[in-house]
């Protein structure tokens, strides 16, 4: 078949480089990929890297680039175990294959959770030791010599007692005819070439020159452009349309029903707007446009006096909090939030009888290529799926709902078609994190320490909604970081009450833990101001059985002074979570001024993430961590009216800006551990630091999120 | 037909004259590093200089340029080595660098009118970008070193 892949479009990705980085659209199917390890004058020894004569060494990275630098780390952790100079490295972006190309340890080839690095650590340095192993072999061979006496260096084979040496590119012919080997020497940590080191992000230049390509920038030759009228309440359906005024505007080529509404195609976005706006759609709205934002409070409410599933039970905390004694009661609050990726929701497609052709800027590539399967009726090896640059994920991406759109638009029209969201389609046809209602009771000893603890938590579950969990067990992304709370408590009662409303459901970065942080350590905080005792002292005490809890607890609180005099006005916070196989606390320093503005002037965070691969990015994702958790603190609030969001825009839904920005301060405890998750553990402590700290100044307790200023003001 | 000039082409297009010079831009000129974000002149993704100026072109009717001078992201520098973008990879700003073009830009026309920003002049010029990855710590910090690297005599 024709691929209908242009040149250009080809060009456009292939050529996006700079220093020898290439953002490559890999348009060879899968079969072909394989077929091509076999091709002469390529040292291609498994499905992650190969090495040609003159020495380039392409790196196929499974992880979409969305903007947590997986294609500079993965080409780091590769280059580091091949001993190839990263100069010499260029990327490719890998097909969806998952045969070839699935996390090891999901089984998916789909990426959240913050797995890049953690789940395929181990694996990819396998399989650059393998490589690295028989090209030394081949040196061996070509020399005569054992194998035990050749090292390999930057790009290449020597032999230290004769000095010679061969270039890895001089070695391919030999290497490739070598068995691969199954127990490969890994190098030991003190032979890192880059690994812990700081390494430029490499795909830096083609992100400041324009060249990157992310999906709305995809150009297919014959390509028209799609905007798709949606159901303003979610779940509901076309009944019927009538496009004759739509039709009527110049440039608009189609309109058809696909299963997410109606799309009008054009020449360009532009008509395909203008002719969106003349449509006339009537729709059967469904069910859910009996939910408001207020009928689910009052259904939490309701719900919230009835007990829930067990999620966890040590002890009896419901017999010690009836002795009466000292007991604490709060009720805590989420809402629903978006993820407002900048780049919003669209996706490329073209699909013939023959195949289907996708460029999406997926967390999900073979989610992709099994969705499109199904809706073509093609075999998955028909349909190629090119990942484009994500201009963010955050757990947006991973849906599929956008490509669908893609796919049914293209193949109703039968040309290629790029269907692009508005800002206002992405923020009210998103995935949204859940809102949450949330009962805590705990009773303090004499000393104030807590000896029992309840937690009932009322709020519908993402991985149940999704059918990835049944109806009816504990959903384990609702009760995240609550169920596993890392304090020292005997008598432990953790409940969940799954109610769902309706509202579409997703992963937002750090997920559960993005709220569960906040309501557990601002309860703990609670608590130690009622024991009478130091917030951080409290926490301490309590993480006797949680030492990387209390390593991250005691940096960030040394790094940041905590107990020193501060500025007058100003006042601190801590907070402290495990989220995504890393450790993170936070402390925040705040002022409030009389009218209940909140200004946060500084965030110290200490991150346990196991080894730092790449310290910069660390620091990076921690950074953009802070700014996500900050937007929820201070402005983040989907509301439901009618089954229909509220919020469209950054007007209404605004995001933090740089004249908001503190100052984030990240220091990295390394604790020798196996790598941890970076992109999302930033997040979770955050809000309860700053909220913590705006009790500090004010003795106002934020229990609902996000803050509301007038209930700070000083009359 | 619209006459102007674009990264120092002169180009004439036949599009309707409402026609937002953001979607010209990028599909009538193929020119896709100017990014769509908001449509509503609130996030600042598709800023270019008109004659030297920042303007959002999400919201600029392309008859508003007819004759004028335009610069996008892809014509700043030749080699990508404008003072903005060397301090923008010293300093790691991007992420997903969805935003980032439109940060350069805004970050580029607030140097070329004060060449030692202070940190309000900053907030002043770049508070209408957002980040959603949330680089801002490292733009402040790069237009810092922007401004260094242009006193030392890089264009
Ligand atoms: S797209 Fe123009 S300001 Fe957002
Ligand atoms: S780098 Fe991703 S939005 Fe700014």
């Amino acid at each position: 078949m024709k691929t209908g892949i242009s040149r250009r479009a080809l060009l456009k990705g292939g050529l996006a480089v700079g220093a020898g980085l290439s953002i490559g659209f890999p348009v060879v199917q899968a079969a072909r990929r394989v077929a091509r390890a076999q091709t002469p004058g390529v040292f291609a020894p498994n499905q992650w890297l190969r090495i040609d004569r003159d020495g380039v060494v392409t790196i196929v990275n499974s992880v979409p680039e969305m903007g947590q630098g997986s294609l500079t780390t993965t080409s780091m952790i590769i280059a580091d175990e091949l001993d190839a100079v990263l100069d010499n490295v260029r990327v490719e972006q890998a097909p969806a294959n998952p045969a070839l190309y699935k996390n090891p340890v999901t089984g998916n080839q789909a990426y959240g959770g913050s797995r890049g690095v953690r789940d395929h650590f181990d694996m990819w340095r396998k399989a650059a030791a393998g490589a690295r192993e028989m090209l030394a072999q081949a040196a061996a061979n070509e020399w005569g010599v054992p194998v035990e006496s050749v090292e390999t260096e930057a790009g290449a084979a020597l032999h230290r007692a004769t000095g010679r040496r061969l270039l890895y590119g001089q070695l391919v012919d030999r290497a490739q005819q070598l068995p691969v080997p199954q127990n490969p020497t890994l190098k030991t940590p003190d032979k890192f070439r880059y690994i812990g080191k700081v390494v430029h992000r490499r795909d830096t230049p083609e992100k400041i020159t324009g060249r990157g390509v992310y999906g709305m920038d995809v150009q297919v030759p014959g390509m028209l452009v799609a905007s798709i009228e949606r159901c303003p309440v979610f779940g509901g359906k076309v009944k019927s349309f009538d496009a004759t005024a739509a039709k009527r505007v110049k440039g608009v080529k189609h309109v058809v029903q696909v299963s997410n509404g109606v799309a009008v195609v054009a020449d360009g976005l532009w008509p395909a707007l203008q002719g969106r706006k003349a449509l006339r759609v009537t729709w059967d709205e469904g069910p859910t446009a009996q939910v408001s934002s207020a009928t689910i409070t009052r259904e939490y409410e309701a719900a919230a006096k009835q007990p829930g599933q067990v999620a966890k039970n040590e002890g009896d905390a419901e017999k010690v909090l009836a002795g009466g004694g000292r007991v604490h009661e709060a009720v805590y609050q989420v809402p629903f939030l978006e993820h407002a990726c900048m780049e919003p929701m669209n996706a490329t497609a073209q699909v013939t009888p023959e195949a289907c052709v996708i460029w999406a800027p997926t967390q999900n590539p073979g989610g992709t290529q099994a969705m499109a399967a199904k809706l073509t009726g093609l075999p998955p090896e028909k349909v190629t799926v090119n990942t484009t640059l994500l201009g963010g994920g955050f757990g947006r991406r991973g849906e599929l709902d956008f490509i669908v759109d893609a796919v049914e638009t293209a193949k109703a029209v039968g040309k290629p078609v790029k269907v692009m969201w508005t800002r206002e389609d992405d923020i009210t046809h998103g995935f949204y994190r859940p809102a949450t209602h949330n009962v805590f009771r705990a009773a303090l000893d004499a000393n104030g320490a807590p000896v029992a603890w309840f937690t009932r938590m009322v709020g519908p579950g993402i991985l149940i909604q999704k059918g990835r969990a049944q109806a009816g067990t504990i959903d384990a992304a609702a009760v995240e970081a609550v169920r596993n709370m890392p304090y020292d408590i005997q008598n432990l009662r953790i409940e969940w009450i799954n109610k769902d409303l309706g509202i579409p459901l997703g992963f937002w970065r750090s997920v559960g833990a993005s709220q569960n942080g906040f309501i557990v350590e601002s309860f703990i905080d609670e608590l130690a101001h009622l024991a009478g005792k130091d917030p951080y002292e409290y926490r301490r005490a309590l993480l006797g059985k949680s030492p990387r809890h209390k390593g991250v607890l005691e940096l960030a609180a040394t790094k940041a002074s905590w107990g020193a005099p501060l500025p007058p006005g100003r006042a601190r916070g801590i907070a402290v979570a495990f989220s995504y196989g890393s450790y993170v606390a936070t402390v925040a320093e705040v002022s409030v001024a009389p009218d209940g503005a909140v200004r946060v002037h500084r965030l110290v965070a200490a991150i346990d993430p196991g080894l730092a691969v790449n310290p910069e990015q660390v620091r990076a994702q921690m950074e953009g961590g802070a700014v996500y958790a900050l937007t929820a603190t201070f402005y983040g609030r989907i509301t439901i009216d009618r089954g229909r969001v509220q919020q469209s825009n950054f007007n209404d839904y605004p995001m933090l800006r740089i004249n908001e920005m503190p100052v984030v301060d990240v220091h990295i405890l390394d604790s020798g551990e196996a790598p941890g998750g970076l992109g999302e553990p930033g997040v979770p402590t955050v809000a309860p630091a700053v909220c913590n700290a705006v009790y500090a100044a004010t003795g106002k307790r934020v229990r609902s999120l996000p803050i509301d200023r007038n209930e700070l003001r000083r009359a | 037909m619209i006459t102007f000039t674009i990264n120092g082409r002169r180009r004439q297009v036949d599009v309707p004259p409402e026609m937002p010079l953001l979607w010209v831009i990028r599909e009538t000129l193929g020119l896709t590093g100017t990014k769509y974000g908001c449509g509503m002149a609130l996030c600042g993704v598709c800023t270019v200089h008109l004659d030297g100026a920042p303007v959002r072109t999400c919201v600029t009717p392309v008859s508003a340029v007819a004759g004028k001078k335009v610069t996008t992201i892809e014509g700043l520098s030749d080699k990508g080595d404008h003072p903005v973008q060397r301090a923008w990879t010293e300093v790691d700003v991007p992420q997903c660098g969805f935003c980032q073009p439109g940060q350069i830009m805004s970050a580029a026309a607030l140097l070329a009118t004060k060449p030692s920003p202070t940190d309000a002049d900053i907030d002043d010029a770049m508070s209408g970008n957002i980040c959603r990855c949330g680089t801002y710590q490292r733009i402040r910090a790069a237009i810092h070193r922007a401004a260094a690297l242009k006193k030392g005599g890089a264009r």
